[in-house]
């Protein structure tokens, strides 16, 4: 038997061991490297115009030419530019929307199964009426309401991300809690009279972490998806600010001439989900095998 | 059956006036609701008589129960595009939307139900690792990504189909193939993990041990035991399959109410956007209720309580 790694490295070991996980880690890790080292790796500036050279295919093909690896859009921009610059809002705002999601879910699906009664009640029917309309159309009532914003619609979109996504984590949490809460330790917390918000944040909310983590890990696929949805159609970031479904939306006008303008983001985003998947579908089984998503 | 028809309907109740509130405070909290109902150059006085007429100048509780009144007798208000009442205009696109939906369904069904049971019957062969990469890839594409190199194959290169529109008969084939696939995905990994888990069964050994042929251990012992967890998951994804139709109107230009909220929303014609989120809402939670229904069907052991 090979000796015990430290505790530290196990992780690592165990992803070894299983390749679609590994495959996962990697997928993510590239996402965040080009988003970060963006500056560092794109060939060109991604907003830079260059009308003699609009509309180029691809490399490999008989017109295309190799300082355009991916081609260029209408505007003569470099799509291999664009792509890993879009690479940036795509992943911030992934990590953002989950973020705000994750504080806000948490925090009530804790309250809701800890506190039970009405406070349980109310926090269950808000749940189940969000579960009720689909995550676009609250998108779209809300971006609706607020309006687009000025500016690059960050904002908004971050906020409609969290206002519809925190849903999920309520639900799990809420879940946990009420069988976490009934365990020995819990009891004999509250019996040395520790106040409520401590066996909250002390005993309970340790718990459940690896659900959270789990959680959050898949709620980024979900996410990326949903702001490059909301870009499609015009409600998330507003160009010029480049993300990918900004890209995807504006390549389908250009369909019938020029099919990289989008394919290529379209397989972007594909490849960045099915990381995020992967690797949490990966993270489940090692944290937390008997959870169910 | 009509008492459990009776308390399922109640259960509605809830979440429908959850969607009032939220509908209620996101019109106010989009500005003064008022400035959407006058004309931009209306004088003071005007805008005065506009916010008393429609109660605007009232309390929150008096303002919400009026216009909670009116959203449950389906009146949401002006378009102030169309210079028409909200609701007809977008029943008007319902059918449209349904049309679409019910499509996506049949197409959804056609590809996850032979998936799912041949990939649980060879258990580990190359069509099981077929079917089981094809589901991830699925999950991990979005669905208007998937449209738009349907179009790009079938109508630019090929064409063989309608790129947009609902003109013809078969402009319904690349919307519900790019919406049902979508659902498809998670129907099928569900169909191949309960009929794994139903094979596994006694009364399944049992009844090989009969002589039973292959087929009817198939269709009559496993797949109907196995379609319970199936039949729960289709009714959940049904949401997802109503916002997905959202994209997919959008992405072939079918004239649903999904196309009709997007254009409303560019606009901010907020009297059309609430009523088209009620009433895809309403459809959600109507299908929630059929799918409950149908257990029934499938079931005979599910009494309703």
């Amino acid at each position: 038997m090979r000796p015990t790694a430290r505790p530290r490295w196990r992780w690592w070991i165990k992803l070894r061991r299983n390749p679609v996980g590994m495959l996962g880690a990697i997928l993510v890790a590239l996402a965040m490297l080009v988003a970060v080292g963006a500056p560092l790796m794109a060939p060109r500036e991604p907003t830079k115009q260059n009308l003699r050279s609009r509309m180029m295919p691809p490399a490999w093909h008989a017109e295309g030419d190799v300082t355009f690896f991916l081609g260029t859009d209408q505007l003569g921009r470099d799509l291999l530019s664009r792509l890993i610059y879009g690479a940036r809002i795509s992943v911030v705002v992934g990590v953002l929307g989950v973020l705000v999601a994750m504080v806000v879910g948490v925090a009530l699906g804790l309250i809701s199964g800890y506190a039970g009664g009405w406070v349980d009640t109310i926090i269950s029917r808000i749940v189940d009426t969000f579960m009720s309309i689909p995550f676009i159309l609250l998108a779209m009532a809300v971006v609706g309401a607020l309006g687009l914003g000025k500016g690059s619609g960050l904002l908004t979109l971050v906020i409609v991300l969290g206002l519809t996504g925190w849903v999920t984590f309520a639900r799990v949490v809420r879940g946990e809690v009420l069988s976490i809460k009934e365990r020995d330790f819990v009891q004999s917390a509250r019996s040395i009279g520790q106040t409520d918000l401590w066996i909250l944040l002390r005993h309970i909310l340790p718990n459940v972490t690896a659900s959270i983590i789990v959680l959050s890990t898949l709620q980024i696929a979900t996410v990326i998806i949903a702001e490059s949805s909301l870009s499609f159609l015009g409600l998330g970031v507003q160009p010029p600010t480049i993300t990918w479904g900004v890209m995807l939306a504006e390549g389908r006008d250009h369909l019938a001439t020029s099919w990289w303008l989008a394919t290529f983001p379209g397989l972007a985003i594909s490849l960045t989900v099915l990381g995020a998947i992967l690797f949490g579908d990966w993270l489940r089984d090692v944290l937390d095998p008997r959870m169910k998503l | 059956m009509i008492k459990f028809l009776f308390s399922r309907i109640l259960q509605m109740i809830p979440p429908l006036f959850g969607l009032t509130i939220i509908l209620f405070v996101l019109l106010r909290i989009g500005g003064d609701p008022v400035a959407h109902l006058v004309d931009p150059e209306a004088s003071v006085e005007e805008v005065a008589k506009v916010r008393a007429a429609y109660g605007f100048d009232r309390p929150y509780h008096e303002q919400y129960l009026r216009q909670l009144g009116m959203m449950l007798a389906g009146d949401f208000g002006d378009s102030f595009r169309f210079r028409s009442p909200a609701m007809p205009l977008v029943l008007e696109r319902l059918p449209a939307t349904l049309e679409l939906a019910l499509a996506s369904m049949l197409v959804a069904l056609i590809i996850a139900i032979p998936a799912g049971l041949l990939s649980a019957i060879y258990q580990n062969s190359w069509l099981d690792l077929f079917v089981t990469v094809g589901s991830t890839l699925g999950r991990a594409m979005p669905n208007f990504w998937i449209g738009i190199m349907l179009i790009l194959f079938f109508s630019v290169q090929l064409r063989w189909l309608p790129v947009s529109g609902r003109d013809e008969a078969a402009s319904i084939v690349l919307p519900a193939i790019t919406l049902g696939s979508s659902i498809a995905t998670t129907l099928a990994r569900v169909l191949r993990s309960s009929m794994l888990e139903v094979l596994r069964q006694e009364y399944i050994v049992t009844a090989r041990a009969k002589g039973v042929s292959q087929g009817m251990v198939i269709m009559h012992h496993a797949l109907r035991n196995a379609l319970i967890p199936f039949v729960t998951v289709f009714g959940l994804q049904m949401a997802w399959l109503l916002g997905g139709a959202v994209i997919v109107e959008n992405v072939f230009a079918w004239p649903g109410m999904g196309r009709l909220i997007l254009a409303s929303v560019q606009v901010r014609d907020l009297a059309v956007v609430q009523a088209g989120v009620f009433v895809f809402a309403l459809v959600v939670m109507v299908t929630n209720l059929l799918v409950d229904l149908s257990y029934a069907v499938i079931d005979p052991r599910i009494r309703f309580r």
